[in-house]
């Protein structure tokens, strides 16, 4: 919280900060969904005029913005119990939950139709099921009801390598949706690593985590068994002569360093969050892990072209 | 009634004008964005 923020009584919180209007786009999870789908844009076969390209990567952070926005508008409750996530806008109390909404759905509506009317019509139908699936299906629905959230809530972190395809192509083909299966399949190792070693955050939050509801032991396991498939769906594009060597060595590189990884936490008996330095280490190890498949999909299509 | 204390007028003003001048700012840069989609769509 700010000082500004602190030093105030209740009533300064309807006059937020832009800076609080940025902070509900979470832009850390903008930049890898960013990336992805300006990845997808880069890997297509085509070209695209590069202000459409601009266009089309900017409706994707607005779209993502505006879910992420919508996410914490109706999880302000939840933020607050949780020690991550109390200095969040919203539970910090400085900015007021109609704003947010306001904000949120402004921006996603001002994107869906930006996409549609710049770009083309299945790259905006694509942004807006990403919307209506990360809010409806994950924030809504999901989360607070089953510990398997994070793996249908994933579906929405993969959408935007599918739509910047589909913004330069106007498809949707093989390659691309092996990265939205990669992404897919990435996202439940990925926060299950992190909810092992905040589990605590989870259970005070009363969030149905796969920790929290199933245990420690079964989570280090899902873990585990969700990494095989999704290095199968990294190094897949390779053999299925999708992409060159360049990215089927890399890939097949970098996913067997988060399979061992992986095994690591799998066979990891640790109970003591502080402890847990094989689930940090995959945690951490997951993100450069994302960028850099993305990465070398794009320099694997620029130096064969 | 509910008088705002002076050092939180002054608070709420700044604010106020830093939002303004960004909503400014945003919205000259999407002035120039679609000035550019239309001449890429011509293209």
């Amino acid at each position: 919280m700010t000082m500004a923020s602190k030093a105030f009584s209740p009533d300064m919180s309807v006059t937020a900060e832009w800076r609080d209007f940025l902070a509900l786009t979470k832009p850390r999870v903008l930049s890898l969904v960013v990336f992805t789908g300006l990845c997808g844009l880069l890997a297509a076969p085509v070209s695209i005029n590069p202000v459409l390209g601009f266009t089309a990567v900017l409706c994707i952070a607005l779209g993502a913005g505006a879910a992420g926005a919508l996410n914490q508008w109706y999880e302000a409750d939840l933020d607050a119990l949780m020690h991550r996530t109390a200095n969040r806008p919203l539970p910090a109390g400085r900015m007021d939950r109609q704003s947010a909404l306001h904000f949120g759905v402004g921006v996603g509506a001002f994107s869906v139709l930006l996409m549609g009317l710049a770009v083309n019509l299945l790259a905006a139908v694509l942004l807006l099921l990403s919307i209506l699936f990360y809010v409806m299906i994950y924030t809504v629905w999901l989360k607070r009801r089953t510990p398997q959230n994070i793996v249908i809530g994933g579906a929405a972190g993969a959408f935007p390598v599918l739509i910047g395809w589909a913004a330069a192509t106007g498809r949707v083909e093989a390659l691309p949706v092996l990265m939205f299966a990669l992404v897919f399949l990435w996202t439940p190792p990925h926060f299950w690593a992190l909810a092992l070693f905040v589990k605590a955050d989870y259970t005070k939050a009363g969030v149905p985590m796969l920790p929290v509801v199933a245990g420690i032991r079964t989570t280090r396991a899902q873990v585990l068994l969700y990494t095989v498939p999704m290095v199968i769906a990294a190094v897949a594009p390779w053999p299925l002569g999708l992409t060159g060597a360049i990215y089927g060595v890399g890939a097949s590189a970098l996913s067997a360093i988060f399979l061992v990884l992986a095994v690591r936490v799998g066979f990891s008996t640790e109970g003591d969050a502080t402890l847990m330095k094989p689930e940090r280490h995959l945690f951490a190890y997951s993100i450069v892990y994302l960028f850099a498949t993305f990465g070398l999909l794009v320099a694997d299509k620029a130096l064969i072209a | 009634m509910n008088v705002t204390p002076p050092e939180n007028q002054a608070e709420i003003r700044r604010r106020q004008r830093s939002r303004s001048i960004v909503t400014a700012l945003v919205l000259g840069a999407l002035v120039i964005l679609f000035y550019a989609i239309s001449i890429a769509k011509m293209l």
